[in-house]
């Protein structure tokens, strides 16, 4: 069989330190009609950029530099932009990692789907509107007749993910890229956006590239696996062999992170820092999206917050944040009672609680330095200042293993997405806190990165005794860092207790079905699983 | 829904708030200019006594907030006092000054709005070529010159030379439609030359903006057009700012254009507002100052409102 694409000794360049320097070396490979092959490696590692690059497409500031690229006979290299354009969209597809941030605000979600096919001449805008319902439908949206009429704020990240293939697909093209789609999605709604992904490439018999940092994603849906490291080649195989045996090293260190931590007891005489009880809190004043929460958290110790989006796990966030005031109930911290309102707290309150989010890159105000970042919440909660806030900012660069010499000076836009989250961990050191709450801190990064971060909030709570609350959808965080489990569904907590007893059988029903969700290492999990599904619905 | 409203109807308020606390900054101002009112008007040759009895009927011998709250009550009551220059009331001499005003505003922005919005979409589109510094280099001395200058040119081009405008745009009430479009195609080409560099890089800046998104390059993956990127994509998400720069515009149109009445000889209310200062006619500038902040303060009003709206987000928070 033919291949449909084919890149031959591609080189890519990056303008960066005022010249052109390759980011990409020496990369080729074959995809053939029904066939999937994925990419892994950290961030960095190129990934991304050879998959643009398959579309003819780098982004500003880097360019295509040698080598061939050959999409079923036509080749993208130095091809113009009228051709370009006649086959992005049409030929070969794209899903991008962040469906939120990749969807047009202004532009209700059917329209962004109709608009490359009526574009590309391929069909009327009333039957790209039956397809895409017909696509929705077969993707498992709910609603499929109506969901496309929403704006994309009205879909959930899983739904807008799963719009988003239907987008890729919307002019039958022969190769979908993949670029992380489920890398900001929790557990089970990854497995729904995975089965699509199957159902696209095995029953339509499309080609797909499917980037990713997650081995266990890409062993279930890849037939081949390219690894990559600094934009050059690692190792190249079939799934299973390169499961069993790998025969780079670093294969093998993708393959076996995620160490647990060491057992630290929790016992009741330990102090508590955050107590929240029979919290109910609604956004609209008619429906909870948090109903009657009671939940401890002791000094020391990490509480993980588990739980599928729209679980309400941020908003418990937000509630104790003061953000969004709870309707009852009440969040002491070190057993006074917090004023719900953000307003009426005080500064102190405010310092001894600190936050990190989910997207660095939003966190970070693109134009300070990593000095003017970290020195603000000096200034602000000590008035420390010039001098002693410059030894200070180096001080907080060394505890989170930054060159202080070397990155004081930069502007965030300068940093690696781990970089930026392990800034505003530095952030939120500087004000000293007793409890630092980490929104799905790891989820956008990748996977030896947010090994890495772990390892730095265990090595931080060891050293300071700081307490954390840690919201996340990924169990495999959660086995690695958690002393205390607290399982969300709908608002309500569902169970919660030391990490053993949670996860130790038996279960509650749901904590069952997310432990299940947790992709293996196993090239079958997904098809056993959906088979298995599947069989207890007849 | 509804909270949208909430916000309008608080927005509104404190709209209102600010046109009051204006109107009694005007007040103040008006007390504070140097001369007296009777003096200035009966001439130099008056008697004491005669001036003495002139304030008395003008009432100026009051206490001033004694005299603010009686201005206020009649100017809410729409009773503008009388011109004391003339004798006749203000609203009569306002009233078609302002028609006159908001015809010429009309006008030019019809013209130089959707000018400047086509001008700084392309000159986005064409970003860093010779076509974008050429529109910004023209459109910017535009406003680097002084805005008689640009009437005067454009007389002496069009009147002068070729002959096809008037130069002096007088327009009276008996002319139609037509005419007065006629009359005032010079002023308003003049003020299009001021006003359409602010709104042009405004929209060019905007969308410039928007189109390092990630919705961008998935419009450009899928292999759309690239005009189509910026006037489908990137201009309705950056409507914001564009609409807040609108809005100033269209203010300056009206309560700003002094200098090209003057030189085109137009009726309109800031001449009116300048010669009444000249001849200390009080309740004359008292009222046109307070509907130019009317207008200020309104067209801001209108504007965020409608930035407001330009946001699906924001449109829909009734859902």
């Amino acid at each position: 069989m033919n291949n449909l694409l084919e890149i031959k000794n591609l080189y890519i360049e990056a303008f960066y330190e005022e010249q052109w320097q390759p980011i990409v070396r020496n990369i080729s490979l074959n995809l053939k009609r029904g066939e999937v092959l994925g990419l892994i490696g950290e961030s960095g590692a190129g990934k991304s950029t050879i998959g643009l690059a398959a579309m003819g497409y780098t982004r500003q500031g880097c360019r295509l530099a040698s080598g061939s690229i050959n999409l079923d006979g036509t080749e993208l290299m130095g091809a113009s932009d009228e051709e370009l354009k006649a086959v992005r969209g049409s030929k070969i597809a794209y899903v991008a990692q962040s469906a939120a941030a990749s969807f047009n605000p202004s532009h209700r979600v059917i329209k962004q789907y109709a608009e490359a096919p009526v574009q590309h001449g391929l069909m009327g805008y009333e039957e790209a509107e039956e397809e895409a319902v017909e696509l929705y439908r077969r993707l498992f949206l709910p609603t499929p007749e109506k969901i496309g009429y929403r704006y994309p704020h009205e879909l959930s990240g899983g739904q807008l993910q799963r719009s988003m293939v239907a987008m890729a697909m919307s002019c039958k093209p022969d190769i979908i890229v993949f670029d992380e789609p489920t890398t900001a999605l929790d557990v089970t709604t990854q497995i729904e956006v995975l089965a699509a992904v199957k159902e696209i490439t095995e029953k339509m018999n499309k080609a797909a590239l499917y980037i990713t940092h997650d081995l266990a994603v890409v062993a279930q849906v890849a037939h081949r696996i390219m690894v990559l490291r600094n934009g050059r080649l690692v190792e190249e195989g079939e799934t299973c062999q390169l499961l069993e045996k790998p025969k780079e090293k670093y294969t093998r260190e993708l393959l076996n992170v995620r160490n647990t931590r060491q057992e630290k007891p929790i016992t009741d005489k330990m102090g508590v820092i955050l107590k929240i009880e029979n919290v109910t809190a609604t956004y609209t004043g008619q429906e909870n999206v948090l109903e009657d929460i009671d939940l401890v958290v002791r000094k020391g110790r990490t509480v993980a917050l588990v739980g599928e989006s729209g679980s309400g796990k941020s908003t418990l966030a937000k509630v104790i944040t003061g953000l969004l005031p709870a309707t009852h109930g009440s969040v002491s911290f070190f057993g006074e009672i917090l004023p719900p309102e953000l307003k009426k707290r005080t500064k102190e309150d405010l310092r001894r609680m600190q936050m990190i989010y989910q997207m660095p890159d939003t966190a970070l105000n693109p134009k300070q330095s990593v000095r003017k970042v970290i020195g603000r919440p000096l200034e602000f909660y000590f008035g420390i200042k010039g001098k002693e806030a410059e030894e200070k900012v180096r001080e907080l660069l060394r505890k989170i293993e930054l060159d202080p010499d070397s990155y004081i000076d930069r502007l965030t836009t300068e940093l690696s997405g781990g970089e930026k989250q392990r800034i505003c961990i530095a952030r939120a050191l500087a004000a000293e806190p007793e409890l630092i709450i980490c929104d799905e801190v790891t989820s956008a990064l990748d996977q030896l990165v947010a090994e890495g971060l772990l390892d730095l909030l265990q090595d931080l709570q060891n050293k300071t005794d700081v307490s954390y609350l840690f919201i996340t959808h990924d169990l495999a965080t959660v086995k690695a860092i958690a002393d205390k489990i607290v399982i969300m569904l709908k608002g309500k907590i569902i169970e919660q207790g030391e990490k053993k007893q949670v996860l130790s059988p038996p279960h509650h029903e749901y904590t069952d079905k997310l432990l299940a969700s947790v992709p293996e290492m196993d090239p079958n999990w997904l098809d056993n699983l959906l088979a298995q599904r599947a069989s207890a619905f007849i | 829904m509804k909270n949208v409203l909430i916000l309008i109807a608080k927005r509104f308020a404190a709209s209102l708030l600010t046109v009051f606390i204006v109107s009694v900054i005007i007040f103040i101002g008006v007390e504070l200019l140097p001369g007296d009112v009777a003096e200035t008007v009966l001439g130099q040759s008056a008697t004491p006594e005669t001036v003495e009895a002139f304030r008395k009927e003008l009432k100026l011998d009051l206490e001033p907030h004694v005299r603010y709250g009686a201005w206020l009550k009649d100017f809410v009551n729409g009773d503008f006092g009388n011109s004391l220059a003339n004798g006749r009331p203000v609203s009569e001499l306002i009233g078609w000054r302002l028609t006159n005003t908001l015809f010429l505003a009309l006008i030019t922005s019809i013209i130089a709005i959707p000018l400047a919005i086509c001008l700084g979409m392309l000159a986005a589109f064409y970003r860093n070529s010779f076509f974008d510094k050429l529109i910004s280099v023209t459109t910017l001395s535009f406003i680097s010159f002084p805005e008689f200058f640009i009437a005067y040119i454009l007389i002496a081009v069009f009147s002068v030379q070729l002959g096809i405008f008037p130069s002096l745009a007088i327009i009276d009430k008996h002319m139609g439609f037509g005419a007065k479009l006629f009359a005032v195609l010079l002023p308003s080409l003049t003020l299009t030359c001021v006003v359409t560099a602010h709104m042009m890089r405004q929209t060019r800046a905007a969308i410039i903006n928007v189109l390092a998104s990630a919705y961008i390059e998935m419009a450009e993956i899928k292999g759309i057009n690239r005009l189509r990127i910026i006037v489908h994509h990137a201009f309705p998400n950056s409507l914001s700012p564009v609409i807040n720069v609108i809005a100033v515009n269209i203010a300056y149109l009206i309560v700003g254009v002094v200098i090209v009445e003057v030189v085109f000889v137009y009726p309109g209310l800031g001449q009116l507002l300048v010669d009444s200062v000249a001849k200390r006619d009080l309740p004359v500038v008292q009222a046109s100052g307070l509907i130019f902040s009317f207008v200020f303060i309104f067209l801001n009003l209108a504007a965020d409102v409608l930035s407001m709206l330009s946001n699906p987000k924001l449109r829909q928070s009734k859902i």
